[in-house]
């Protein structure tokens, strides 16, 4: 497809302490929907979002198991969100921060994600259609 | 020890959680025992409202199929004996009335705030 547009975005937030992360993702669900290249740079908290060693939880507070609870997990988000993007068409270049991943011993994470520097986030933004940063505050 | 919790940060990681971590907290402290009560203020008191619909969030074939149901949450809370009181003027101010709250959460004047806190031996501030 030759007009298929390419975009880069920029998250911080680590998982479970915002609203940021989940519109990240939401955005991503529709970019890759659309077929779109999608560049993902991860910056501190954000490398834990494709943490390989999360888990889901039973909810004894609801009382519900650890199926019933099914609880959110960002690594099965964006795995399923590699796959939606490729079915369509397009592609999820996922870059941790390397640095920021040793510090928080986050060095595992779901297929398709890759270690990587600032330098790698200016040369996908170079190479895209547009460029969005979704800062922590 | 009397316990007045009062929550004010709101809807923070609430979809990701599948529910309010710190409302989750003071649920897990009653079944083990603690003697607490809620203060919601701020933005905190639209976690009071009934009608909320969190669900349909959705990641490629992923399908979230325990969206947070904070109002329910507390309303479990009240079943529990936790008494919950709301800030009646952060209610008033964000247009919301209290006919569209759960039943049971006490409306209390920010006027009154100093005289409710004065009745607890220990506040914590979320």
């Amino acid at each position: 497809m030759a007009d298929r547009k390419t975009i880069t975005i920029a998250i911080m937030d680590a998982p479970y302490e915002g609203a940021r992360s989940t519109t990240a993702l939401r955005l991503i669900d529709i970019a890759a929907r659309r077929g779109y290249n999608i560049n993902v740079f991860a910056y501190e908290g954000a490398v834990l979002q494709p943490f390989v060693a999360q888990k889901p939880h039973p909810n004894a507070v609801h009382g519900r198991t650890v199926e019933e609870e099914n609880h959110f997990m960002p690594k099965d988000a964006i795995a399923a969100l590699m796959r939606a993007a490729e079915h369509n068409g397009g592609k999820i270049d996922w870059v941790n921060c390397g640095l920021c991943v040793d510090e928080r011993g986050a060095a595992e994470a779901v297929p398709g994600v890759r270690r990587g520097s600032p330098a790698d986030f200016w040369k996908m933004a170079e190479a895209s259609d547009n460029t969005l940063v979704i800062a922590t505050r | 020890m009397k316990t007045l919790s009062i929550i004010e940060s709101a809807y923070r990681g609430t979809i990701e959680e599948q529910d309010d971590t710190i409302v989750w907290l003071h649920g897990a402290m009653k079944g083990a025992g603690a003697d607490v009560a809620l203060l919601l203020r701020g933005n905190a008191v639209n976690y009071l409202v009934e009608g909320q619909d969190a669900g349909g969030l959705a990641f490629g074939e992923w399908r979230q199929t325990q969206p947070p149901r904070i109002a329910k949450d507390l309303a479990a809370l009240i079943g529990k004996g936790v008494e919950i009181r709301y800030v009646a003027d952060d209610l008033a101010e964000r247009g919301i009335e209290r006919d569209e709250l759960i039943a049971g959460a006490q409306p209390v004047a920010r006027a009154g705030l100093a005289d409710l806190i004065g009745r607890y031996e220990r506040v914590w501030h979320w």
